[in-house]
């Protein structure tokens, strides 16, 4: 019998926060409160930047892509577990969409320093575990955890 | 160096932080491209940058960068300021190019915050 790890585990703090597809009014606004509430959390810097970071990358691609979408922040003794959840278009090609330098990106996100088919392959490097699964016309679902060492996060 | 030494080493002007000059600086990085800056900057470093937007704030806040200098005279948004007030994070702008920028701080001791990209991944 195969046994989830994850679940077994209570979670200290779970939250959803909605983020606003095809604007960047707000863009970048969860991953910072996200991050603060991490440091409040007593979470090493490490586990806090690259929490903050996978985020940031998952929120740009919501505000670049989708119609709408959340961030599902859930925070475990042994793990930060972020989700991001959105309703669009889909990915057609997600190998091609993981490639380094490969961007479906329009000139509005390139003028704000992305779009150079990095998010995603940033959000995988910086997670400990990546997944992410699409439906075309439907939305895409990314799950990363960071894993919290105490040995080494000295927590 | 502080941020102070840096200031007056780049006849910068200081939009955002008067409070923050105290600040040592070690390192630091330039790129224009964000991702990148996510991907390689470190904790602490000095972001030098040709944009202006608002998600230069976001990201160096991700990324708990020290201070941004805008290179080639550029000068932000007032949104772009107000969101560098609000996460107290110091915006400076300087007419040097990014070229004399880098070159002008490397020469007093600041080094990159990685020599190569194949040295290590920006973890920490």
């Amino acid at each position: 019998m195969t046994t989830n790890v994850l679940s077994h585990e209570t979670a200290i703090y779970e939250n959803s926060f909605p983020v606003e597809g095809g604007t960047y009014e707000n863009a970048g606004h969860v991953s910072s409160q996200i991050k603060a509430l991490l440091k409040r959390m007593n979470i090493s810097k490490e586990v806090v930047r690259r929490a903050a970071l996978v985020t940031y990358e998952s929120e740009i691609n919501i505000c670049s892509y989708a119609r709408s979408g959340k961030i599902v922040l859930r925070v475990t003794p042994e793990h930060v577990t972020i989700e991001a959840i959105d309703e669009g278009q889909g990915i057609v090609d997600i190998e091609l969409a993981m490639q380094e330098g490969y961007s479906t990106a329009t000139d509005r996100i390139r003028e704000m320093g992305f779009g150079a088919g990095m998010g995603l392959c940033n959000i995988k490097n910086f997670s400990d575990f990546f997944r992410i699964t699409s439906e075309i016309g439907k939305g895409t679902h990314l799950k990363m955890v960071i894993r919290i060492d105490k040995d080494f996060d000295g927590i | 160096m502080t941020l102070r030494e840096i200031k007056e080493l780049l006849d910068a002007e200081v939009l955002v932080g008067y409070d923050q000059l105290d600040k040592e600086i070690k390192t630091a990085f330039g790129a224009d491209l964000m991702s990148d800056v996510l991907a390689f900057a470190k904790a602490g470093s000095l972001l030098l940058t040709g944009l202006t937007n608002p998600q230069v704030i976001r990201t160096s806040d991700v990324l708990d960068i020290a201070a941004i200098i805008m290179v080639r005279g550029k000068r932000p948004s007032p949104e772009t300021l107000r969101l560098a007030e609000e996460l107290l994070i110091p915006v400076l702008t300087t007419k040097y190019i990014l070229f004399e920028t880098a070159g002008k701080l490397y020469a007093k001791g600041i080094v990159g915050c990685m020599e190569r990209v194949d040295d290590e991944r920006a973890f920490s």
